[in-house]
Order: structure tokens, then sequence, then C-alpha cells
């Protein structure tokens, strides 16, 4: 047994970064036959997007494995190479795993989507409609509504729902005491689930609420309404020395893959690097479920049947 | 039973005594950060992060062996310990796919002979699966070998419910990992059981370790099962495996303990070898005990279905969870049917074939001996023709009488959702006033006044309470468990977490013990409750969730609320087991004596009964307990939202560790003195 000197992980990757931007350019060696495991998370798009682009590795000739992972975790997992790509990255919600495990090795950015992604707190359409907090969305005329989006545990202030705390710790919190004072107080969901719940009870109701949301997703049909912040720009959060007195940036899509893959999948590799979706087509995968009714993997089946034009040109990149 | 007198025994008069000191320190300690009295520092907030560098170097640095990967053509380090768990890791997987492979069909154990490369050339390469037809005929077989024409009836309605409504894939995979989890859980129960009831040592070492493992929360350890063995079905059957061993353990020891000398001497004078004392003598008679403990490894399998899914277990857990995501509860409520189904046939498949007598005096000839092996040859004969001659009938690609494809059965989503949706708005703005009732009355002011105990009066409070009812040595247990919570950053959150959690033993406990009281007047009624209380177990607690916060918001009450649904169980349980108990003749002294029926309850049954009750208590703190942590996925602030973000922490392997300790503690520290209290009862009782 040969003991070579042992390297960092960081210079594993900058090799294998090096040497993939190589083999895809220079010489085209064959894919490994060894699955390729693509990770599926809980709602809708993501998933869609999983059998998508599994298909179109299939379509490759490659093999494609799909496993449950929680969407924190997972980059832990690609790191390990347990799993081999993530393929929806969003900016604000995961980039802190997705950064952490970068930091560590053995993760490395295979690129962004074009669609361009907001996640910020808002309201649902109604409670503009019925002007229930006049002024909305800029978020000054929050301070003269607090009551209006009170809850039985908020003690008569307005009560603001986040996700759960793993998305952006404290930014929510800071954020609201910077600029709307304590008549606000932040309460952390456990989970997408139970944001969806509340925006159902409070339409039931007709009230208003405040929660955590993002775009593209599949509340867009019914009309939400983001709240407008003072712009973000960089160093305004209080963890980064700022203020917090800022809202959240428009946001990237980014793909993640193991360090490994662009070495041992080169074509594939090179086709999700490729890969780019836009908001309307991610918004068409998660509407076949959503609102067609459909079996995740038929809806996979027919986005790809009805989308060659879209994604054949991934999979001819590099040749 | 002298206790029952009204006069002030000394130990009411400390504990009086002690309550006067702990109002007094409330009174006179200043809330402020900086006294130690108001709050302890975090001496051992550094723990989560040595943990994880512990780990971290355990994992990729420690031993490290260069091996050659053919993939990217190079050398690379890898550690030892890595290259261990992953082979580890690599086995189950293995076994699991075998057994999914003969359900579903498929090419990995082929791979696992061959390579990726050959599968791939070679697309006649694979397992075939059985058709759905021939697995449930075989079930049926097997139920009407072990117990006759019940059993078969009550296997086959199960297996033909869920073909039927298009749930066959994700359950054939759930069931692949809980085949093999159960049995490794049964086995490794059984190995760890019977080294402690053969070394006092071991028993002692294992006592306080079983504890942890029970109580400490699945999600603290889903982070390092997934550093140590990966993502996938294999790390749910690991996850699984950790939370399903305790109770196997416990109650092999249990079994083997009650065993009576008699029959461990008649044994040996037929001149046994250990092994055969072991396995022909002690084994057989510590029959019962061990039952139960299968039968809790079953269920416990089941439950931690859903959990699993976050670490990469396909099937019904995690398609419960993307149901639950789109808010259809109906399909969720599907699902959830498959998973206590399976449990419910698993379990009584295997209490019938442990307690199927072998016959040594039959002599019966080749065909009826290999009756049922014969029968099962034809419905497979029949079962492929059958699915051979489907492939002509049925053109749209699905051939149902091979699979039927995941979705495309019966569905009665329509019925579950009209359901919920019906209670949804039937109860929404009656319930709503009671909500708002119970928040601000009794939820928030509990609450505040946790929050407002200094550190130094709780202390005091609870290792007095410990001190005067169990004595010095637990005393110093409580002190050990509290202080640890006391030193990390985390008290505060704890308290929160007590706080739901005593709230709901409270609730649970009443109703435990009063439906398990009118359950236990009738033997049938006592039968029907045993039924409901194991359908609750396994039952996956997700499913409730959602529905419970559209009518209660994200707030304290759903949490209360989906923790007293579970934690009710056990309490109902051993209320009714404790009341079972009591001797008939009993009864009849009582009722000669005058006592009337509430009487007889209050004066006999209930003291008599209270040891069971007060384990079941202890029970109920421990589900409570989880429950609780489960609460995160509403919305709480409590230890168990720091759990679900270690999820995502740098640190998350030692931040959900030492977090689940945190729980941990607050199980053992009343464990402690629950049960020492039910044991001195015991034995004041003369039951022990």
């Amino acid at each position: 047994m040969k003991l070579i000197k042992t390297r960092s992980i960081r210079q594993l990757v900058a090799g294998a970064l090096v040497a993939g931007l190589s083999f895809t350019g220079v010489a085209q060696a064959a894919d490994s036959t060894k699955p390729i495991v693509i990770p599926i998370h809980n709602w809708s798009s993501q998933v869609v997007m999983a059998y998508v682009i599994g298909g179109i590795f299939e379509s490759m000739g490659n093999n494609v494995e799909y496993v449950p992972a929680d969407t924190q975790a997972v980059y832990e997992s690609i790191r390990n190479g347990d799993v081999t790509i993530s393929h929806e990255v969003w900016q604000s919600t995961f980039g802190k795993s997705f950064y952490n495990a970068m930091a560590k090795g053995g993760v490395i950015d295979a690129g962004t989507h074009t669609a361009l992604t907001l996640e910020e707190v808002g309201v649902p359409q109604w409670v503009i409609d019925k002007n229930l907090c006049p002024g909305l969305p800029d978020y000054k005329a929050l301070l003269n509504c607090a009551d209006v989006f009170s809850t039985p545990d908020s003690g008569g202030k307005g009560r603001i729902l986040e996700g759960p705390q793993s998305w952006h710790g404290q930014e929510y919190p800071d954020r609201v005491e910077a600029l709307l004072g304590d008549n606000w107080v932040v309460k952390f969901a456990g989970g997408a689930d139970a944001l969806w719940a509340e925006l159902a009870a409070a339409k039931k109701e007709g009230r208003g609420t405040i929660i955590f949301n993002w775009t593209p997703n599949f509340t867009d049909a019914d009309g939400f309404v983001f709240i407008e912040w003072p712009p973000y720009y960089p160093g305004c959060r209080k963890q980064d020395g700022g203020d917090s007195k800022c809202g959240s940036p428009k946001g990237w899509l980014k793909k993640a893959a193991y360090y490994k893959f662009p070495k041992t999948h080169p074509a594939a590799y090179m086709a999700f690097s490729q890969m780019s979706f836009n908001a309307g087509q991610i918004g068409s995968m998660a509407a076949l479920v959503d609102i067609d009714g459909m079996d995740h993997k038929d809806a996979a089946k027919k986005w790809l049947a009805d989308n060659e034009d879209v994604w054949k040109p991934f999979t001819q990149a590099g040749m | 039973m002298g206790h029952t007198n009204f006069h002030l025994s000394p130990k009411v008069l400390q504990f009086l005594g002690l309550l006067a000191a702990f109002w007094a320190l409330c009174v006179f300690i200043e809330p402020d950060e900086e006294n130690w009295l108001w709050r302890l520092p975090s001496l051992i907030a550094g723990l989560p992060l040595l943990i994880n560098n512990s780990v971290d170097y355990l994992m990729y640095e420690w031993m490290p062996i260069s091996v050659w990967d053919p993939e990217i053509e190079e050398y690379e380090d890898k550690p030892l310990f890595k290259e261990i768990t992953r082979s580890i890791s690599a086995g189950l997987l293995f076994l699991i796919h075998l057994v999914r492979e003969v359900f579903l069909g498929g090419t990995k154990t082929i791979v696992a002979f061959t390579s990726w490369d050959f599968v791939t050339e070679n697309p006649w390469a694979q397992v075939p699966a059985l058709p759905w037809t021939v697995v449930t005929a075989g079930a049926i077989l097997l139920g009407y070998k072990l117990k006759g024409a019940g059993l078969a009836t009550m296997t086959g309605a199960g297996l033909i419910y869920i073909a039927l409504f298009g749930q066959w894939e994700p359950s054939m995979e759930t069931l692949s990992f809980v085949l093999i989890a159960a049995p490794i859980s049964v086995v490794l129960g059984l190995a760890f059981g019977i080294w402690a009831y053969k070394s006092p040592a071991v028993e002692t070492t294992l006592q306080p370790l079983l504890n942890v493992a029970q109580i400490v929360p699945h999600f603290s350890y889903l982070v390092p099962v997934m550093v140590f063995f990966g993502i996938g079905d294999h790390a749910g059957a690991i996850a699984t495996i950790i939370f399903a061993t305790p109770p196997m353990v416990r109650l092999t020891v249990l079994g083997l303990k009650n065993v009576s000398p008699e029959v461990l001497e008649s044994g040996m004078m037929s001149g046994c070898s250990s092994f055969q004392l072991l396995f022909k003598v002690l084994i057989p008679t510590a029959r019962r005990d061990i039952l139960i403990g299968v039968n809790q490894v079953i269920m416990q399998c089941l439950a931690m279905a859903v959990i699993a899914s976050f670490i990469g277990a396909k099937g019904l857990g995690y398609n419960l969870l993307l149901a639950l995501n789109g808010l259809r509860i109906g399909k969720a409520l599907e699902q959830g049917i498959c998973i206590v189904l399976i449990a419910v046939v698993l379990d009584r498949l295997s209490l019938a074939w442990a307690n199927k007598q072998t016959d040594y005096f039959a002599d019966l000839n080749f065909m009826r001996r290999y009756k049922y092996s014969l029968l099962f040859g034809l419905v497979f004969l029949v079962g492929v023709v059958l699915a051979y001659l489907g492939t002509f009938c049925f053109r749209d690609g699905f051939n149902y009488l091979y699979m039927i494809p995941h979705n495309k059965g019966f569905t009665t989503e329509q019925f579950w959702q009209a359901g919920v949706d019906w209670i949804w708005d039937t109860f929404f703005f009656s319930l709503k006033a009671f909500n708002v009732f119970l928040i601000t009355q009794i939820l928030m002011p509990m609450k505040s006044a946790y929050l407002s105990m200094p550190v130094a009066a709780t202390l005091l409070l609870v290792v007095g309470t410990a001190y005067i009812v169990t004595g010095l040595r637990s005393a110093i247990f409580v002190a050990g468990f509290v202080l640890f919570i006391a030193l990390t950053e985390w008290w505060d959150r704890a308290l929160i977490t007590t706080y739901i959690m005593s709230a709901s033993v409270i609730i649970s406990g009443i109703i435990g013990i009063t439906v398990g009281t009118l359950a236990a007047q009738h033997p049938v009624a006592a039968r029907s409750m045993l039924l409901i209380c194991d359908t609750f177990q396994t039952f996956p607690s997700f499913i409730y969730l959602i529905p419970v916060i559209m009518l209660f918001g994200v707030t304290d009450t759903s949490v209360l609320i989906a923790v007293v649904v579970y934690a009710t169980i056990p309490a109902t349980r051993y209320t009714i087991a404790g009341l079972q108990s009591v001797p008939p003749s009993l009864h009849d002294a009582g009722s000669m004596s005058g006592v009337n029926r509430i009487q007889r309850w209050l004066k006999i049954e209930l003291p008599m009964s209270f040891p069971h009750i007060a384990l079941g208590i202890n029970q109920t703190v421990v589900f409570a307990l989880s429950m609780v942590i489960i609460g995160a996925m509403i919305g709480t602030d409590d230890l168990g939202q720091f759990i679900l973000k270690a999820l995502s922490d740098k640190n998350g392997t030692g931040n959900g560790l030492v977090l689940g300790l945190c729980v941990a503690f607050i199980g053992l520290a009343i464990d402690q003195v629950l049960r020492t209290w039910a044991n001195e009862r015991k034995k004041a009782l003369g039951l022990a």
C-alpha cells in the first residue's frame, strides 16, 4: 500500500475543474456507466425537473438514479459523493448550506439558470384587493397596520411568518427590528407546507397574512405581492456588517455538482453545465403536477416530449 | 396502605418547604444575563464544535489509505473509517435492493455481481418483478399456513387494498427496507439482551445508553448517520435500526429475567449445553415478552418510514411528504393507511410465525409436507402466465396483471379530501375562538412563567423533588442532567420544550387514564382500544400536522394538539394493562367491604395499578418529547427548531447530537424520578 502525500480537497477540486474543462474541450472520453444520482425534494417543480434532467441524461445513454433528500442536508451528501448533482440551489434559502459545503470541499458550482428568483416576504393578492393595509407593497405601510396582521400569539403585534430558521437565520428578525420596530414579530414556520397551510387558512377567513414566499412558485397563479423594502446592496445585512435596512436581492438559481462529476461523466456534465431553465419553463413543469394533477414522472415525460427544442441543444453542447 | 392517610407526612412537609424556597428564589433573583443565579454561562457551548471536529477528523483524515480511483484515473487518499462505514452501507444496500428487486424488478443485484458496464450493454440483464398477483396470493397462503383463514383474509385484504389503490410500488419500496431493518433490529436486540442478561456489568452500561437512544429525537442523528453512512435506503435503514433496537433489548432482558428458576434448573438437569439452555429453554419460555419486543420493532420501523425519507429512503414516506407539501391531505392519508396496513400485516404474520408450534410427531408424506410450497409454485405459474397474457390485453403501456403503476389505481383521495374539507368548513370558526382563548389565557402565560424561572430556582425545584421522592442517588443524576442543559447555550429553548411537553403530558395523562379506565371495564373494549393505540402509533404523525395547522395556525396550540394525539397512546395502553393486572380477588374483597364502583376505582384499582400507570406516564413523557421535536415542522422556537436547523449548520453533526442530548436529558431526569418512584410503590404494594 503506497501512501502518497496528503493533498487538501481544495486542491483536488481545482485539479478536477481544470481537468474537467480540458477534458470537455479536447478529448471526449466516454461517460461512466455508473448512475448519476439526482436528489428529489418535496416540491413539484424540483421533482419534475429532477425527472426532466434524468430523462435528458438517459437520452444521452447515462444511467440515472433518484434519491429523496433533505433540502439543506443534500449539499453534505454531494460533498461526499453520495449524490451527484443538485439542480435547484436557491440563493437565499440554500445559499448558506451550498457555500458551507463548498468551503469544506467536494462541491462545485455548475452554472446558473436563466430564471431570476425572488425570495421575500409578501402578502396574497386579496390583501391588496381589499385594501387591508393601504400603501402596500411599500414596507412603510406596514408601520401603520400591525394590527391587521396580528395573531393570537403575537400579543397584538403584527406577525411575519418566516420559513424555518435554517433558511435565513436571523436575517428577518434583524430587518424587522431595524425597519419596522417593536410593533412586529417574526415567527418561524416549520417548513414550506406550514406556509401553504397558513395561506389557505388566511384565504378562508379573508384576513391579512404576511408569509415568506418565492417566485417562480405555484402561488404565482393566485397572485402574490412581495413587500418592497429598501433595495439590497452587498454588505447591507447585519451578518455582513450592515444595518439590515434592506430587502432581498433578485436572486440566482444555481446548479451544484460533485467535484468528480466532470471527470466521471464528461458529456453529462457538459450538458448539465449548459442546462438553463427560465421562470416560464420551471412554472410549466410545476403546473403539470399542481394544476393538471399529473404524476411527477408522467409530467416530466410530457414536458420532455413537448419541449425537445429546449433541451436537445443542451445535449449537443461540446460535441 | 398507610400512605393514603390524610395527615401531612414528612415528605409532604418537605415538599411544601421546597416550594416556598423555590418561590423565594423566583421573587428575589433579578433577571439579568450576567447574574449566574438567573442564567448559567454557557460553559460547554464549544462542545458541538469539538464533536464536529472529532467526527470530521475521524471521517476525513484519520488513517488515510491510498486507493486507485479508476474513474478519474488518480490515486486518492481515502480515510480508513469512511471506507469501513461505506462498506457497511454497501452491504445493507445490497440486501435492500435484493428484496426490492424480488418485488419490483431491477438491475442493481446483477450490477453487484457484474458491473454497470455489463448491465448497460446487456439490456436483458435485469431481474423481473414478481407480479403483484403472485406476491398477494403468496402472502395469503402464508397467512393461511401460519394461522388459518382469518389471518389469510386480513393479509389478502391489506395487500389487495395497496395494489388496487395504486400504491404497490412505494409500498414495496417501504416494505423492502423494513424487511431488512426489522430482522436486523430483532437480532441485534436479542443479542444485546442476552449479553446483558448474562453479564450484570453489560446491563449496567447498556441501561443508560438504551435510555438515551430511546429518547434522543431521530432528527438529531440524521446528520451523523448521513455523514457516516451516506444517503439512501441504507441510511434510512440504519436510522431505523438505531430507533427500533432499544425496546427489543429491554424486552429481551425483561423476558429472560422473568423465567422462573425451576424452568432453568430442569433444563440444566436434562443436560442442556449452555447453547441449548439459551435457545431451547430460556428464549422459548421468555417468548411472550420477546414477542412484544418484535411487535415494538415492527411498529417503530414503520413509524420511521417518513423520517427515514429525509435521508434517502424511498417509498411511502417520501410520497407522503410530497403530497403534504402540495396540501393534498387526501392523498397523504391514503399513503398513511398503507403504512399502517403494512405494519399490521407484518406484525400479525410474525406473531403467528413465532407462535407456531412444530409438530414433531406428524408423519406426513411428501405431498402433505410440502403442500404449501407446491401450492405457491402453482400460484407462481398461474400469476406469471396471467402477467404474460396481460401484455396482450393492456395496450396502453401498463400491464395491470403484472404491476399496477404508481397512482394509476383507484383513488379515494377525493373522499378523504372531502372529509378533511368538511371538518375544516364546519369547525374553522368555532375552533378559532377556542384557539384564541387557549393561547392567550393558558399557553402564553404558562410559557412566560417557565421562561421567568431563574436557573437557580429551577435547579432547586427539580433536584429537590428528585431528592424528596426518590433519594440522594437519583437526585445526583437529575442534577447532572439539568446542569448539562443549563451549561449549553440552549437553556431557554429547553425551557420552551419543557413547557409544551408538560402541558401536553398533563392533558394526555388525564385523557389516557380516563379512556384507559373506561376501556378496561370490558375485554372487547380493551382489545379494540389497544388496536386503536397500535394504529395511531404507526400512523404517520406528519399527516395530521397540516390539517391541524389549517385549523389552528402556526401556533403552540397546533403543536400541543399534535403532541397530545400521539402522547395519549402510552398513557391509555399502560392504564389498561395496569387495571387488568389487578387480581379479581381484590375486586371481590372490595365489593364485600361495601365499596361502590367509583370508590373501588379510586381506593383499590388506581393505587394497585399505580406502578403501571407511572410507567405509562413515563412513556407519555418520552412520546411527548419526540413529538414536540417533530412539532418543529409546524413552527416552534424550542430545541426542535434548532435540531431542524442543524441539518444545514456548518457544525450540524455536533449541534444535532448535543441538542438531541439536551432533549434526552429532560426525558431522563423525569424518567429517573418516575421509575424509582414506581419501583418503590411496587415494593410497598408487594408487587415486586
